[in-house]
């Protein structure tokens, strides 16, 4: 039986109980989530909120303390990391994270032929982002902007049924930041988890948010909802709760 | 054919002539340079490729020198069922040492083969009634033929290492091209982006142990062979330290890194301790500026400011 989404479709992703303690200080309490398949989500919260932690624990970098994480129905609980990757879940760092001594091209082939992709998928994934021209240079001479978008290719060479994006335009430049939203609404048919600071960028792309705040969920609904939201508006500019 | 196999088939082809061509002298050391070299790129595969530092090679190298060794002398085998045992001698050492030290990285994971691997040798030296501890045991020459050639002889020893050398370089060649190889990249430039792309990290760290200890063994198990002689020297610390040496002076991660590496350090030791008896201090000197001037290695270097394409 599937399991169904808050939204009424299947969800792709459920946790239940997520819990991460560290050393007596909670950074996730008991997260009952659920991600329908095809939604573009965005989890948002202030500083602190255990944004990162709660992907973390999805994509198997962090353990969780207790709790349990399914994935197309699948308990992945207790998978290592690689093993919930090749289940079709892309993950792309907070702190940029690429193959600096390697060629760009080389960076996305890695992703791409592990998970079954060939080169025209490289070709085909450096082109939809604009890199094709920079394909042999190595990856530590792109700029900061474009190692970025470097790994976020790298996430779509993988062809993934779950993206799950931390922070991707963290210091990316406007003209970048608009490119960037542009790549997401166009990915049609993937299911993808955004942690984003950027307002514009939660409000043009997600369809519905979700908002963490000490570790517990405070509120999810459509942006129109959350923008209403007092709870939401309280947390981030720390009045004290309507 | 693409450049970087044309290199290599032109370095094995310019060492086949190098028999014809060089001075007796010259051509012997080149045969035991090319069997270290095979013990070299052995070692590269885990430090260059992967990003292991094992301080512990010399275990598997005597696995392998000692696998062949006392089969042929306690139990009188002909070359290549020795030659075999060797192989699955260090391939199961470092399948069993690859296991638990892998547990560890970084300074731990080079103490932890480093304490393996002097193990190994006061192993050696346990069973000294079989081995002969330090002093060692010298080969019966009978055994040492394969297919009608007498492996003793200058020619046999210089081709049957030129043979086992283009064997392990062609097989180098076409591991760090396959996925495999590239994994090991992968790994060793940001091992926790391999492992979020998918790839099972652990798993082909120890992979890469077993294939570069086999490799190892094969090296071991080939200088005894043809230099007719097997010791507990070849398992002690310094046998550990000396392929990272000649890795690091040729180029860490290239494939002829080893060999250049190997040869010129070879080389230095033989030229400077004709000139003086303080021959370690001229070859130290001489490491010193290398590692300073040259910190990528010779063809490392090279790779860098000249020709992107070098394997």
């Amino acid at each position: 039986m599937a399991a169904l989404g808050a939204a009424g479709a299947p969800a792709i992703l459920q946790t239940r109980g997520l819990t991460k303690t560290y050393a007596g200080v909670q950074a996730n309490v008991d997260v009952d989530f659920d991600l329908p398949t095809g939604q573009i989500r965005a989890l948002i919260g202030p500083n602190g909120a255990g944004k990162s932690t709660f992907v973390g624990m999805l994509c198997g970098r962090i353990p969780a303390t207790r709790g349990t994480v399914m994935f197309d129905n699948k308990d992945i609980s207790r998978l290592p990391a690689h093993r919930r990757i090749r289940l079709g879940i892309a993950y792309t760092f907070q702190i940029t994270s690429v193959f600096t001594g390697l060629s760009v091209r080389e960076n996305v082939a890695l992703a791409a032929h592990r998970a079954g992709g060939t080169e025209a998928t490289v070709t085909e994934v450096l082109a939809r982002v604009g890199l094709s021209d920079r394909a042999d240079q190595p990856a530590g001479d792109l700029s900061y902007g474009h190692q970025r978008i470097l790994e976020i290719a790298m996430g779509l060479a993988q062809k993934p049924r779950l993206f799950i994006l931390d922070e991707p335009t963290q210091g990316l430049a406007e003209s970048e930041v608009a490119e960037f939203k542009a790549l997401i609404r166009g990915l049609s048919g993937t299911t993808i988890l955004l942690i984003e600071h950027n307002m514009s960028v939660v409000m043009e792309t997600a369809q519905f948010i979700t908002v963490l705040n000490h570790g517990a969920i405070l509120a999810e609904g459509t942006p129109e909802q959350i923008r209403a939201n007092p709870h939401v508006q309280a947390a981030y500019l720390g009045t004290e709760d309507a | 054919m693409d450049r970087a196999l044309a290199l290599h088939l032109g370095v094995i082809a310019a060492l086949g002539l190098a028999y014809f061509v060089l001075p007796a002298y010259h051509a012997g050391n080149l045969a035991r340079i090319m069997v270290l070299a095979i013990y070299a790129m052995g070692f590269n595969l885990a430090f260059g490729y992967t990003g292991l530092l094992s301080l512990g090679h010399a275990l598997f190298f005597g696995a392998g020198m000692y696998g062949l060794a006392l089969s042929m002398q306690h139990f009188g085998a002909p070359t290549l069922p020795a030659l075999l045992i060797a192989l699955v001698a260090s391939a199961l050492v470092a399948a069993v040492v690859g296991a638990l030290a892998l547990r560890t990285k970084g300074v731990a994971f080079m103490i932890v083969t480093l304490m393996f691997a002097q193990a190994g040798y006061l192993t050696a030296l346990y069973f000294s009634a079989w081995t002969r501890g330090e002093e060692g045991f010298v080969l019966p020459q009978a055994l040492r033929r394969f297919a009608g050639f007498d492996l003793s002889s200058a020619a046999g020893r210089y081709f049957a290492a030129l043979l086992l050398f283009a064997l392990t370089l062609l097989l180098i060649g076409a591991i760090v091209r396959a996925p495999f190889g590239r994994a090991l990249i992968a790994i060793r430039e940001n091992e926790p982006r391999a492992t979020m792309l998918g790839y099972d990290v652990q798993r082909l760290k120890w992979f890469a142990i077993i294939v570069s200890g086999t490799i190892s063994g094969l090296a071991g198990a080939t200088y005894a062979l043809l230099f007719g002689y097997a010791g507990a020297s070849f398992a002690a610390v310094p046998y550990s330290i000396l392929p990272l040496l000649y890795v690091l002076l040729g180029g860490a991660g290239t494939t002829l890194g080893p060999l250049v590496g190997t040869a010129f350090m070879i080389y230095l030791f033989d030229l400077s301790s004709s000139l003086t008896d303080a021959y370690m201090l001229i070859a130290g000197v001489v490491l010193v500026l290398l590692t300073m001037f040259l910190p990528q290695g010779m063809l490392g270097t090279l790779r860098k400011r000249a020709l992107p394409w070098l394997p």
